[in-house]
């Protein structure tokens, strides 16, 4: 089918024409022309014995075609793509072996010197063969916003020459982690909102990351954890509201998915490295036990949170103690954290406020978690929690009053009542 | 391909006296075609257009705290080629910054 074919085959071509043509709007101009003539000719002719071979190489004449014939086309066209049209035709046909590029492809993507969002955007435009329309519904965001965006970055890469290339060794290990957090960021996207074409997307992405960077662990344990999220992914709505893992049906996970990601997680420990994703991917395998290892969880966040200085690490490592040593005491360590702007910080809060009878307080943090939320699924979940914690009883009566005037004891004496 | 890398300094920096080994070092490269430490901002004059006329005023364009202290001219085969000096060059000096931008080359 041409529309598979499409979507696995995309990031191969594209990234092979721009190292041929130099330019990514080139490229993508040529790969579409590229597929446009398969969807034409393969049902005629049959599909051909090398699908890629054949695609690269429609690529490349149509772009010879357009240089030749239009001079302002090929003034647009970088050096290399004049150098391409002088070779005789010929010597590259539908039957030659192209090397893979998407790794050249995927780090100028990820290159520091562009906006995050716009590496984002590229990445998924470029190698995940998304149209713009499609990144700017991701995402939420008009179509032109998104389209000058990705523009703006294929300019940026064109004219202060971003080149098309792996990094160095000695530049390797950030670029790295910059290509790892863009895949992350696409699945965390797509995770939120439960749609499964981003986090897919990002699988897809986090596959060819260890297919082309086999000696690598952060890829593998990147992988591995993408997969062991994803595979609660048909528990985690329930009649379209959001469920939490501990109430999630564990017929529903996909277990080839767990054991998929089990194993990506064993090689990547098996190497020995113990980066940020290895973690993670640990983590994450903890957590889909039953019961879970609350001590080894909570281990594990302390050695990330030394790793990556994250607050959010550490909340999350609060999380875990919360199960171990009990509600108050890591109330007392998250509240200490610089976390006022992040909502999950809020829902935490609430969670172990509410553990603690203080109902008034759980739902004012709720609340809080409310303000911060732009996702309609969180919003509904965050709602139906806060109505769950209204006063009904005498004792909840009680425990309204008594909160709300302690509460407004130490406002008038100058402090500052509930965090907000 | 030529890249300008624009040197901003913090305001209580004065780079007036000899220039540090170090930094000197990286300006004697090939690479770097040519390069100009400017002078503090108070020696700067402004010529801009208003109403049709030429306005001259007394002191840089732009009023930021940070001022443009220096341009070097770079010879790089591309953008990480010439972040690979500028950062050598932010790293000796720890505060302002350096902006590279991609000279667009005439003719």
């Amino acid at each position: 089918m041409l529309e598979d074919l499409f979507r696995d085959e995309w990031g191969r071509v594209v990234a092979s024409l721009v190292g041929s043509l130099g330019d990514i709007e080139l490229a993508e101009e040529a790969a579409q022309d590229a597929f446009a003539a398969a969807a034409e000719r393969w049902p005629r002719d049959g599909e051909p014995a090398n699908p890629i071979g054949w695609l690269i190489t429609a690529g490349r004449n149509r772009a010879i075609d357009r240089i030749r014939r239009d001079r302002a086309y090929a003034q647009k066209a970088a050096l290399l793509a004049r150098e391409l049209a002088d070779q005789t035709e010929g010597t590259v046909d539908e039957t030659t072996s192209f090397p893979d590029e998407r790794l050249e492809l995927i780090f100028t993507c990820c290159h520091p010197a562009l906006a995050l969002d716009a590496q984002v955007a590229l990445t998924l435009r470029t190698l995940g063969g998304l149209s713009t329309d499609e990144i700017a519904r991701a995402f939420l965001l008009p179509f032109e916003t998104m389209s000058k965006r990705l523009t703006r970055a294929k300019h940026k890469i064109r004219d202060a020459v971003i080149p098309f290339a792996v990094p160095s060794d000695d530049l390797l290990p950030d670029r790295l982690d910059a290509v790892l957090s863009v895949v992350y960021l696409i699945f965390n996207q797509g995770w939120g909102d439960g749609r499964a074409e981003l986090a897919g997307e990002a699988i897809r992405l986090g596959r060819a990351l260890v297919e082309l960077m086999p000696d690598e662990s952060e890829p593998l344990a990147l992988l591995a954890l993408m997969l062991l999220h994803d595979s609660r992914r048909a528990a985690r709505f329930v009649n379209g509201e959001l469920v939490v893992l501990d109430e999630q049906d564990r017929e529903l996970w996909d277990q080839a998915r767990i054991d998929e990601g089990r194993e990506l997680l064993r090689r990547a420990i098996a190497r020995h490295d113990r980066g940020p994703y290895v973690i993670q991917a640990a983590i994450a395998d903890l957590h889909l036990e039953d019961p879970r290892d609350w001590g080894e969880i909570a281990t594990l966040y302390g050695v990330l949170a030394q790793l990556t200085h994250s607050p959010v690490v550490e909340m999350n490592r609060a999380v875990a103690l919360a199960e171990i040593d009990g509600p108050e005491a890591a109330l007392q360590l998250i509240d200490q954290l610089p976390l006022d702007g992040y909502r999950y910080f809020h829902s935490t809060r609430a969670d172990f406020l509410r553990r603690l009878g203080r109902n008034t307080e759980a739902r004012m943090a709720f609340g809080r978690a409310l303000e911060l939320t732009d996702n309609e699924l969180e919003r509904r979940f965050l709602e139906g929690r806060m109505l769950e914690l209204r006063p009904r009883s005498d004792a909840d009566w009680d425990e309204f009053w008594t909160s709300t005037l302690d509460d407004l004891k130490k406002t008038l004496e100058g402090g500052q009542g509930q965090p907000r | 391909m030529k890249y300008a890398l624009l040197a901003y300094n913090e305001p209580e920096t004065d780079q007036r006296g000899p220039i540090r080994t170090d930094i000197a070092g990286v300006l004697a490269r090939p690479s770097v075609t040519s390069w100009a430490r400017l002078q503090p901002v108070e020696s700067a004059t402004t010529l801009s257009s208003a109403g049709g006329k030429t306005l001259l005023t007394d002191g840089p364009f732009v009023d930021s705290k940070e001022y443009l202290a220096g341009l070097i001219i770079l010879e790089a085969a591309n953008l990480d080629e010439a972040l690979a000096i500028a950062a050598e060059l932010q790293d000796m000096r720890t505060d302002g910054a350096i902006e590279v931008r991609p000279i667009l080359e005439d003719g």
